[in-house]
């Protein structure tokens, strides 16, 4: 559960969603669930050219097992609470 | 089975909101879908109502009409939600009909084959 609570930390940030296709959007992170399925808003396909059909997408749902990296903004990362959370989780609390 | 209380469904990463809505389904294969969503479920296996499928090569398209689908979860990659106010593809792209886009499609698997099979020719010469 640390990187569902850890994303929904981080709704309403600017994030680059990666996808094992290649196909990499930008957009506001509006909500995540369980699976680490990801609804952007605000979406702009980071190489439009190569993706004409996704134009006219503005919000989207991207299932989370097609996900290879949420590109996060540095001020969304904060490690030391990242790392107490780990040893937290990683003794069963 | 629990349901998330109301105020929840709109805030959550459920894909009520886009029910009845015109949208675009990517799926693992590259196809791209469109149509309305009718019906979906947590593992984001959906219903589609006039789905058609969207045929794009270079500049020139196609929506092929398939009919009702029920695509399985594990194969959709994103699910779009289309903006009515703003052009679905470029203004530069063509649409054709539906042998016109095959032609396309097959023109454009020779290409590559053909690239394939020089690159094979020439394997010999040993590059590196």
């Amino acid at each position: 559960m640390l990187f569902f609570s850890y994303f929904k930390d981080l709704v309403g940030r600017e994030v680059t969603v990666e996808l094992k296709n290649d196909l990499a959007i930008r957009g506001t992170l509006h909500s995540v669930d369980q699976y680490l399925n990801i609804k952007l808003e605000n979406t702009r396909v980071v190489d439009q050219d190569k993706y004409p059909h996704m134009l006219s997408v503005r919000n989207c749902f991207i299932r989370g097992s097609v996900v290879r990296y949420v590109q996060l903004p540095p001020e969304g990362v904060d490690v030391e609470l990242l790392h107490d959370a780990t040893r937290r989780e990683a003794r069963g609390g | 089975m629990s349901w998330p209380a109301p105020d929840d469904v709109l805030l959550s990463t459920s894909l009520a909101t886009y029910l009845d809505k015109k949208l675009l389904v990517l799926l693992r294969d590259g196809r791209k879908l469109l149509g309305l969503l009718r019906s979906f479920d947590q593992f984001a296996n959906v219903v589609l109502e006039g789905a058609c499928e969207r045929l794009i090569v270079g500049d020139l398209y196609c929506d092929v009409p398939l009919g009702l689908y029920v695509i399985r979860g594990e194969n959709v990659v994103l699910i779009g939600e289309l903006d009515l106010g703003k052009e679905e593809l470029p203004q530069h792209m063509t649409c054709v009909s539906e042998a016109e886009i095959r032609k396309a499609q097959k023109a454009e698997r020779d290409a590559t084959d053909l690239k394939g099979t020089m690159r094979k020719r020439m394997e010999f010469l040993d590059f590196d």
